[in-house]
This record gives C-alpha cells, structure tokens and sequence, in this order.
C-alpha cells in the first residue's frame, strides 16, 4: 500500500500518543467498517445512482479511515503498519461503535444508520478541524467538507422515505425500531473519551447534541415522521464489546491478508 | 538503468516536468491544472515535491505520486520526496482557467464557483446551473450528487438530453 508521508503544514500532535492512540483507533475502526458495509451494496443498489452513491461514500470513509490508520500508526510506534491495523487484528479488538456493523437490511435501513452516523461524524468533525491536535485538526478539515455532502444525501432519503409511500415508511419505521438504540453509544464517552475531553483534546459531546437533535428534528418534521422518545443506548463497540454481526464482516473485510499473509498490491 | 541528470534541478524545471504529468482520471488535465500540487523544493540534488488529495479515497493518488516520481526519474532526478499533505484542504478553486476550459471541451463541466453544499440544513435546495458542455445550454438538472468518481456529480442536459459529468465545486 501507500507509504507516503502523511504530515502536513500544522506541526506534529502535542498530545500524550498512549492516550490518544486507542482513540484514533476507534475513528478508523468507526470509518473502515461503515465503509465496509456500505461497499457491500455495490452492485445491489436499488437504482443505479443511489448504488453509485453508496460507493462514493464508502470510498470516502474509506480515505479517511486509512489517514486515521496511519496516524495511529505513527502514535503507536511499534512498528505495524496501517495494514496491520486495519486487517489482523481480532473482532474485540475492534474499537467501532455497534451502530455501524449493523447489517445493511433493506434500503431504508441502510439510509436511517447513515442518517444517525452522518448527524454525528458531521458535527464531530466540525469540531476536530479547531481542535489542538494537529493531524486530527488535518484529516477533520479534509473530511467535513465530504461528511457535508454525505449528511445532505442521507437526510434526504430519509424524507423521501418517511413522506413516501405507505411501504416506505413501514420500512423506515422499521429500521427506527431497530436502530435507534445504537445511536446513544455515539455521544456516550468511554473512559479513553472522557480522558481526552478533559485535557481538550475532543470537544464534549453534549456541545454536538443541541445541533445534532436541531438537524433531527428538521429532518423528521420534514419526513412526517415523529421522533422516538426515551430510547435505551446500547453501549459496547467502542469498549470491544460487539454484536455476533462484526465477525462476520472481518472474516470477509480480512480474508486476503490472513490468507496471502504481506499480500500487497 | 539510471539515466545521469542532464542539468541540475531548478524548481522552475521541476514545475516545467510536471506539467506533464497527467491526472490519470481526466487525462486532459495536469496535475497543475487540477491544483493539487502545492510546492516544490529543491536543495541541491534533493528534490521535495508536496501534494494534496482531492479527495480523501481519491484512488488516483497512489498514481499520481508514482507518475511524479517516474516523469523526474525519467530526467536522472533521484533524490525525490513526495509529501501527501492534507491541510489546507484542497479546494476547485485551486483548478486553473486553463483546466476548465480543457475540462469543458472534454465533456466535463468545469465547477461553477461559490456553490459548494452550502449549509448541510439546505435540503432539497435548488440544484446548481450548471452549462451542458455538449450544446452548451443551461437547462440542466442534477441527477446525482454522486457521478462516476468522487469528484464529480451526475446531470443530464434538458435540451439535447445527454447526460454529462459536473466536476463538483469543493471548498
Ligand atoms: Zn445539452
């Protein structure tokens, strides 16, 4: 694979690497994996641009995914490499929340789990573009301006959806009822969280929620949908702590680097 | 096999060769056309070239960065360095006049400045005009924001009904 030099203009990470590391994991683990499932639909989607569209956004989540990889890297200092991150290691190993191995179900349900994931990667990376880490601050500024679009197309489908026809809003409700329990792990902080909004390394998460419930509630009033309330938030991603779902998909997403161990391009 | 230097580097020679370098994408574009080389560096025999992604998957890099490195060998140029720098993020209006001219009579619509997404809230907001580069009308409509690479958009033209590849305003 690549191995450019990744550093840019902004100078190099001031933070602790130890207690940053575990989450740059996480924000690649969070990407790759979404980006995974998404790919999934390559040639299965229900029209040809939304099938399209689906691919451009994995691709997207893909790039920034391996720009997290290889900072961690770097923070790391071991010696493994992005690869090695991103492919050899075990399922509870993996730091994603539960929210993006869900399996892509039908098409609304694929819609409603970007629509969660974008809310909160859009706001998120609006904030690591000012934040103090410096490549964060890097790989955030390249990636809002795509989180943007990602949001808008997803938003959209769920409008479309929700103020459809009588069958696509039972499959949108259907995927709210299913998947709306994964969206509180997003702003839910682990310790490894906790331990870098305190030294203002991330922001607080409860500075994203009044802008992310504002978007919510715009989308939804648009949709004709009503908003679920007092929903429980399944925690255990972002702790190692995964669905049965995640194993199947790494024993697809790893099947070339354990079989043909080094294997490059 | 190594072909000596004919002449030492000079960052006007360097900018020179890499014009010829293309963008594998949209082959009628240079890199230099495109924006995304961001700097040359040269000290002594050392050769420092900086480029930034259009987009962060963008597969065309990988390419881009070989071709760079293959075109200076070409000329005997050894020590070379390849930055992928990611900030300042890239933008189109990095994209040279010349680049969208050739970008047009290619069938590509070049991007229309200063209509990015805009506030991510402007859902279902009016599509862009953007000029069909086959007849030249502006009665177009966006099919998708999402076209055949990450840096372009789907339209279809009202008039003649071709559809055509929008390159997206970025910024
Ligand atoms: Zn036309």
């Amino acid at each position: 694979m690549l191995t450019q030099d990744l550093s840019g203009t902004k100078a190099a990470a001031a933070t602790e690497p130890s207690l940053l590391f575990p989450y740059v994991l996480q924000l690649a683990d969070t990407s790759l994996i979404l980006a995974h499932r998404l790919s999934e639909w390559c040639g299965h989607g229900p029209i040809l641009e939304q099938d399209l569209a689906m691919a451009n956004i994995a691709l997207d989540l893909l790039g920034e995914a391996r720009s997290y990889y290889q900072y961690a890297a770097e923070l790391e200092g071991q010696g493994r490499t992005e690869d090695d991150l991103a492919y050899l290691r075990s399922a509870v190993e993996y730091r994603n929340p539960l929210l993006v191995e869900q399996p892509n179900g039908d098409f609304a349900h694929t819609i409603l789990r970007q629509f969660l994931f974008d809310n909160f990667h859009y706001h998120l990376l609006r904030k690591l573009k000012d934040g103090p880490d410096a490549q964060l601050a890097a790989i955030a500024e390249k990636s809002v301006k795509e989180a943007a679009y990602h949001l808008k197309w997803s938003s959209e489908w769920v409008i479309r959806l929700g103020d459809g026809t009588d069958e696509s809003r039972k499959r949108l409700d259907k995927a709210i009822a299913t998947l709306w329990r994964f969206a509180g792990e997003l702003t839910t902080p682990t310790a490894a969280e906790t331990a870098l909004q305190e030294i203002g390394v991330l922001p607080d998460y409860a500075t994203l929620l009044p802008e992310m419930q504002a978007h919510t509630e715009h989308v939804f009033a648009e949709a004709n949908v009503p908003l679920p309330t007092a929903v429980f938030a399944q925690l255990g991603g972002k702790t190692g702590r995964h669905s049965e779902h995640l194993g199947y998909l790494l024993s697809e997403l790893q099947y070339m680097q354990r079989t043909y161990p080094g294997l490059t391009w | 096999m190594v072909i000596p230097a004919t002449s030492a580097p000079t960052e006007a020679r360097i900018w020179q060769l890499l014009e010829e370098v293309s963008d594998p994408e949209v082959p009628v574009l240079s890199i230099l056309d495109l924006g995304i080389v961001r700097g040359v560096a040269v000290e002594g025999d050392k050769i420092t070239v900086t480029i930034t992604p259009t987009y962060s998957g963008c597969p065309a890099m990988n390419t881009i960065a070989t071709d760079i490195r293959l075109r200076l060998l070409a000329e005997g140029y050894t020590h070379l360095t390849i930055h992928n720098q990611l900030s300042p993020a890239w933008t189109t209006d990095w994209m040279s006049q010349a680049g969208r001219e050739k970008l047009e009579a290619y069938g590509i619509a070049p991007p229309v400045d200063g209509t990015a997404t805009g506030h991510m809230l402007n859902l279902f907001g009016k599509d862009t005009a953007v000029r069909c580069p086959i007849c030249k009308s502006e009665h177009t409509h966006l099919v998708s924001q999402f076209g055949s690479t990450a840096c372009k958009a789907h339209y279809q033209c009202d008039d003649c009904l071709e559809p055509f590849d929008y390159f997206k305003c970025h910024n």
